[in-house]
């Protein structure tokens, strides 16, 4: 798929997203609208996703690790014929499948998460029972750097590089916000190149809005027996000038006002995508 | 009486579970001396992971095991099992509904000379408030076993608290169990003795002292406390005059209040609690602390033989 290609797609789920939140008046939309360049670059390009469909014990696994960005991984799923794009119109009510926060009753989801710092342990484990069985599965999980700075990643990070687990990619939405304010002030986390480094990861980084960049950092040649992290640098609120950069959208409704701006912005973009 | 040790059935049966089954995992932390699995390291190298002192990532890792069709046992002490990682029991093991059994060793006061960071009488409080979560809590080494094999093939979260000492036999080799149903230890018409874990033996014996007073008591092994048996508390509300429990546990949020909830909606009947009062404890062996709170067979015969009292005042 050409970049510009994947760029629309990921433009087009941001309207999605931004439909969802209008309607519920629900969803971490800023933290949907940085990462949705890596979900469609898993979903689109990276991952099998038919036989995720088909929950072939050798699938590729993922795992939303930033779980409250839900929201912009239901559009992926239904856009990738999950379940019926309708389902998206029962985000966050009463009884519905699609919880905020992905849980296994979601077609597509392979465990619940929400509980930040939950993610990387259980891709760690996935990945030791697909190495273990010599499946040729990867092992995806998408991470926010807010949540570095839970100790069970720590944890995690560890037991991955001692179990040499070359079949794990974990994907860091790098956007230097969380609901309070700049990641470096509410608790200082850079370096995480070095970080994960010093606990024998591989690192590399890219530009997360730049898919040719995403696919390759995580599809290139790597070690067969250390754990990969991407660290994607990405602009939180991504999309539009409304939201971009501003710690304020990491949970909010847009004004009918800022509704229509966000929507006008993402469709100019998507036109200049389709005229490049 | 010869004692035997509980933790040993219990890696035992897993070691005999494992051998059967090449989707049976072990997981611990830095714990397979405290839970004698470390023969079960050298048996299964490729499925015993070793997650370090780090108790969050254990329960998570095996949830994640768990996710590709693995059965996975955690074992870790119960103290750090039942609190540390309680987000990850929660949300990686109970609500994901992971066919995840935790395993917590050296539970009640089994540590109890180490003090109070190493208790552990909170765990049926907190493990009972999550949904799809089971709770065991053997008395004894053949019951262990058997529980142990039964939840190798159930596919469900379990929480499973055993102490660290041997004990005597409760049960003879070979007893079956209804996982579903109370273990009826000794009948009796003229009150209720409902006991878990290691205070069944307790309980059995004060059912001696108190047959030689002649009273006849009924003993209950509430083994599963979740799903927990209210038939057979119902039924003993009706059969005799009062319910004495008797736990390892803080008498908050234990055995003694599960079973009060059921008798209060049910069929009141006068009951006592005996576990742990609500106070930092003392220092002191499994022993020590049993006698210095009262979870003595003569102190429970004492307790029983005063509520019957009572109730037919």
């Amino acid at each position: 798929m050409q970049t510009n290609e994947l760029k629309t797609i990921a433009m087009e789920r941001r309207l999605d997203v931004l439909e969802v939140v209008m309607r519920s008046k629900s969803g971490h939309i800023g933290g949907a609208m940085s990462g949705l360049d890596i979900l469609v670059s898993l979903y689109y390009v990276i991952m099998d996703v038919e036989k995720i469909k088909r929950q072939d014990p050798d699938r590729d696994r993922f795992v939303m690790s930033k779980g409250h960005c839900g929201d912009s991984l239901y559009t992926v799923l239904a856009d990738c014929g999950f379940f019926a794009k309708e389902l998206l119109e029962t985000y966050a009510a009463f009884d519905t499948i699609l919880a905020e926060h992905p849980t296994k009753k979601v077609p597509g989801v392979e465990m619940a998460t929400g509980a930040l710092g939950h993610g990387l342990p259980l891709a760690v484990g996935m990945a030791i029972a697909c190495k273990n069985d010599a499946s040729p599965a990867n092992v995806y999980v998408f991470m926010g750097d807010g949540e570095q700075a839970e100790g069970s990643n720590w944890e995690a990070a560890m037991a991955a590089s001692k179990y040499g687990l070359g079949n794990l990619t974990a994907v860091i939405d790098r956007n230097y916000l969380q609901i309070s304010g700049s990641t470096e002030e509410v608790m200082p986390i850079d370096n995480l190149a070095a970080k994960y480094s010093a606990f024998g990861w591989q690192v590399k980084e890219c530009d997360g809005h730049e898919p040719a960049e995403i696919i390759e950092a995580i599809s290139a040649e790597r070690l067969a027996d250390q754990p990969l992290l991407v660290i994607a640098r990405t602009t939180k609120g991504y999309g539009s000038a409304v939201m971009a950069n501003k710690a304020s959208w990491h949970h909010k409704t847009p004004s009918q006002e800022e509704y229509k701006q966000i929507k006008a912005d993402l469709q100019e973009q998507i036109r200049g995508l389709r005229h490049d | 009486m010869t004692k035997v040790s509980v933790r040993g059935a219990v890696a035992a049966a897993i070691q005999t579970e494992a051998a059967a089954n090449p989707n049976v995992y072990i997981v611990t932390t830095d714990s397979r001396g405290s839970a004698m699995v470390t023969g079960l390291a050298d048996l299964f190298p490729e499925r015993f992971i070793e997650c370090g002192i780090a108790e969050q990532n254990a329960v998570g890792v095996a949830s994640g095991l768990a996710s590709t069709g693995k059965t996975v046992f955690v074992l870790s002490p119960a103290c750090f099992l039942s609190a540390r990682s309680y987000e990850q029991v929660k949300i990686d093991v109970a609500y994901n509904e992971s066919d995840v059994k935790l395993i917590g060793v050296s539970a009640g006061v089994s540590y109890g000379p180490l003090g109070g960071t190493h208790t552990t009488l909170n765990d049926f409080a907190s493990m009972r408030a999550l949904p799809n979560l089971e709770i065991y809590a053997p008395a004894d080494a053949v019951q262990a076993a058997a529980i142990t094999k039964h939840i190798a093939q159930d596919g469900k979260p379990v929480w499973l608290r055993i102490g660290r000492g041997d004990v005597e036999a409760v049960y003879e080799d070979g007893e079956s169990f209804d996982i579903e149903r109370a273990k009826v230890v000794c009948d009796g018409s003229d009150i209720t003795l409902i006991a878990c874990g290691e205070m069944v033996l307790y309980a059995k014996k004060a059912a001696g002292l108190l047959a030689e007073a002649g009273i006849a008591a009924r003993v209950l092994d509430m083994f599963r406390l979740k799903p927990v048996d209210a038939a057979a508390v119902i039924q003993a509300s009706y059969d005799t005059e009062a319910i004495l429990t008797i736990e390892e546990h803080s008498i908050h949020g234990g055995l003694g209040e599960m079973v009060a909830g059921i008798l209060a909606q049910n069929h009141c009947v006068p009951l006592k609690i005996m576990g742990f009062p609500d106070e930092e404890y003392k220092v002191g062996s499994s022993q020590e602390l049993f006698e210095h709170y009262g979870l003595t067979a003569e102190n429970i015969a004492r307790e029983a033989g005063a509520l019957l009292e009572r109730a037919r005042l």
